[in-house]
């Protein structure tokens, strides 16, 4: 691709917190944030925190991140000299996959990383995307035992 | 209670900048955030449908935020603001 895709580095107890959420959120989507360090306003890679958010649609198929908690973690973000570098939310029936709306709607933090959660099937599926210019591309994940 | 027109910083996300000459932050005054956007459109047509519905409420595209706090959830376009205030317009994070 014709963009950088960083390694997304998840500590366990991150990851718990993502998942958990998005089961928590069920039947609905769940979203949230992610805080990091940037170098030149791209992502490294590194989360300082995961923060979960309400999703302001309640809805199964779409989600808005609640624009009060979007404020706190700009906030949160601020405090730790960190931005915010992305955002997850669940698909609950479907891939782990960036659908045409969140390709769409990615034009507007093109920096961001993109983390997919899928509970389609038995076990969750955690994937990660850069998504630039409706283009799609898939960042490695490590998980930090 | 006593209001008055004051000067408030507003950041505009990347996408706006170019309906308000490429800037990132501007300065704008008013009493509350409706006013400030309205001497913001003033200056910078280009950036009232972007800003504001046809319905005249903040359009659902954006969030906007003084200080850190989400207006919506305050006195929306009636939200008033103090000398200092930074005012932030930032797009939704949204998707489907």
């Amino acid at each position: 691709m014709g963009f950088a895709s960083p390694t997304l580095r998840l500590a366990e107890d991150q990851y718990r917190t993502i998942v958990g959420h998005c089961y928590d959120g069920l039947p609905d989507e769940a979203c949230g944030l992610l805080i990091g360090p940037v170098s030149d306003s791209e992502p490294l890679g590194v989360v300082s925190e995961v923060r979960p958010c309400r999703n302001e649609n309640a809805s199964a198929i779409t989600y808005r991140i609640d624009g009060r908690d979007q404020g706190a973690a700009m906030r949160a973000a601020r405090e730790r000299g960190h931005e915010i570098v992305g955002c997850w939310h669940s698909h609950t029936h479907t891939d782990a996959y960036p659908s045409p709306t969140d390709v769409e709607q990615a034009k507007y933090y093109p920096e961001w990383i993109y983390v997919l959660v899928s509970l389609r099937d038995g076990d969750p599926m955690l994937r990660a995307y850069r998504i630039r210019d409706g283009a799609i591309a898939e960042c490695q994940v490590v998980l930090d035992r | 209670m006593y209001t008055r027109a004051v000067p408030v910083e507003v950041r505009l996300p990347t996408l706006l900048r170019p309906h308000a000459d490429g800037a990132a932050s501007v300065s704008a005054a008013g009493a509350t955030v409706g006013d400030v956007f309205a001497d913001l459109t003033a200056r910078y047509p280009g950036l009232a449908d972007q800003l504001v519905d046809e319905s005249g409420s903040i359009h659902k595209f954006v969030n906007v935020y003084r200080n850190d706090d989400d207006v919506r959830y305050l006195d929306q376009l009636d939200t008033k603001v103090a000398d200092g205030d930074v005012v932030s317009i930032l797009p939704a994070v949204a998707g489907g």
